[in-house]
C-alpha cells in the first residue's frame, strides 16, 4: 500500500495491527484462487519458474500444453507482459499446471530422458516459423543438424536463414531443441540462452547418449 | 493489460484487510477469494484506465451483500451491507479481535469509509464512489466512524 492517509490526528495508526501484510494468508488465499479458476477453466495461462544447471527457467503453459520456456537472462516481467499481450492477461503463478514438464526438465538435466511428452502448444510461432519448430522435434537427442538441413525438411531449402530466425524465436526452447541445429562449417551458432547455454546443452547429450 | 497474477500481488492484501473490517475476519477470505476469481473472468474485458484497486473493493462490497442475501431467509433485497457482521470468533481478547469488534460496532456506511480511507488509503472522491454518495458525505461517513471507533475503542482498553 502506497499511502495510508494521517489526516485525522494520526487515525491509522490505531488500525496499524489490521495494516500488517499477512504473507501467509495470502499464500493461502493465492493457492484456493488458483485451484478455484483452474476448476472454473478460466485459469489461461498457468506459470512456474524451475531451477536447472543451465539457470532458471519459466516455464508457462495453456490448457492446450507447454507454451513458452524463458532463459534466466529474459525480462520475466517482458515474458509475462508478452503472454497477457499475447494470449490472455488470465495470468496465474500456478506451479500445478507446470508440474509434469518440470519433471521431465529436470529429468532431460540428469541425463535420464531423451525425449520429451509433455503436450506442446505452439500458437506464439506462426507459418514458416512454426513449420521449422515441428521439425526441429525430429532431430534425435545427441545429434545435430545444419540450418541448411532444417530448411530442406521444413520445405524451404534456400531458407537456411529464415531457420536461423525461426530457432532465434523459438518460443519453447531446451523442451523444442533449437540448441541441435549448428552452422554447416560446425561451429555452433548462436543460441537464445548464449552461446554457452547451447555448448552445454550439446555435451549433456553428447555424455548421455 | 497486466497479468493477473500482478493484480492479486498489487491489490491482494489491501483487499483482504478491507474485507476483514467491512465484512469481519470470519468471513474475509471467502469473500476475499469469491472476488478475485469473479476479477479474473472479468478482467480480460475490463476498460483500460479503470482503477483497479476500487473495481476490486466493488466486487468485494457485491459479494458481501451477496452473501448477506443468501443468508436471509428467502430473496430479501439488500441494497446496503449489514450494519453489524457476524460476531468475531476466533482469538478472543487479542488487540486485534477489540479492534474488530469497536469496527463492528459502526454503522455500515461508516465502517466502510473508515476502511476505505484509512485502511485501504483510498481518497474520498474513490470512498463516494463506492459508496454511492458525495465526496463530503464520504468524508464526514469517515469521521464519524472515527470518532465513534475512537470512543468505543479506548473504552474496551481501559
Amino acid at each position: 500500500m502506497s499511502t495510508i492517509r494521517e489526516d485525522n490526528g494520526g487515525s491509522a495508526s490505531m488500525f496499524a495491527s489490521l495494516l500488517v501484510d499477512d504473507a501467509e494468508a495470502q499464500r493461502r488465499l493465492h493457492a484456493r484462487l488458483v485451484a478455484s479458476a483452474t476448476a472454473e477453466g478460466i485459469l489461461d495461462v498457468a506459470y512456474h519458474a524451475i531451477d536447472t544447471p543451465i539457470g532458471s527457467l519459466l516455464l508457462a503453459a495453456t490448457d492446450q500444453g507447454l507454451v513458452r520456456v524463458a532463459f534466466g537472462s529474459e525480462d520475466r516481467e517482458s515474458v509475462l507482459s508478452m503472454l497477457a499481450e499475447r494470449i490472455s492477461p488470465r495470468v496465474l503463478n500456478a506451479p500445478g499446471r507446470l508440474d509434469a514438464a518440470a519433471r521431465e526438465i529436470d529429468e532431460y538435466f540428469e541425463g535420464r530422458r531423451n525425449s520429451f511428452d509433455v503436450p506442446l502448444d505452439f500458437r506464439l510461432a506462426q507459418g514458416f516459423r512454426r513449420a521449422v519448430l515441428t521439425h526441429l522435434l525430429e532431430i534425435p537427442y545427441g545429434d545435430t543438424a545444419s540450418y541448411a538441413s532444417v530448411a530442406a525438411r521444413s520445405g524451404k531449402p534456400k531458407a537456411a536463414r529464415a531457420v536461423g530466425s525461426a530457432c532465434a524465436t523459438n518460443p519453447i526452447p531446451v523442451v523444442v531443441p533449437c540448441h541441435r541445429v549448428v552452422r554447416s562449417d560446425g561451429t555452433l551458432g548462436g543460441y537464445g540462452g548464449g552461446p554457452q547455454v547451447k555448448e552445454i546443452l550439446l555435451d549433456l547429450e553428447a555424455h548421455h547418449d | 493489460m497486466r497479468p493477473f497474477e500482478q493484480v492479486v500481488v498489487d491489490h491482494g492484501p489491501v483487499v483482504l484487510r478491507v474485507c476483514r473490517a467491512v465484512i469481519g475476519p470470519n468471513e474475509a477470505e471467502d469473500v476475499w477469494s469469491e472476488t478475485f476469481l469473479s476479477a479474473l473472468g472479468a478482467y480480460p474485458d475490463l476498460r483500460p484506465g479503470t482503477n483497479i484497486e476500487a473495481w476490486l473493493v466493488t466486487i468485494a462490497k457485491r459479494k458481501a451483500i451477496d452473501r448477506h442475501r443468501a443468508r436471509a431467509r428467502g430473496p430479501v433485497p439488500v441494497e446496503n451491507l449489514p450494519d453489524m457482521p457476524a460476531p468475531v470468533q476466533d482469538k478472543p481478547g487479542s488487540r486485534e479481535n477489540e479492534l474488530w469488534q469497536a469496527l463492528r460496532e459502526l454503522p455500515s456506511k461508516q465502517r466502510e469509509a473508515v476502511a476505505y480511507h484509512y485502511i485501504a488509503g483510498m481518497p474520498y472522491a474513490q470512498v463516494a464512489e463506492i459508496l454511492g454518495n458525495s465526496e463530503a458525505a464520504a468524508r464526514r461517513a469517515a469521521a464519524d466512524g472515527i470518532k465513534r471507533f475512537r470512543a468505543t475503542y479506548k473504552g474496551e482498553l481501559s
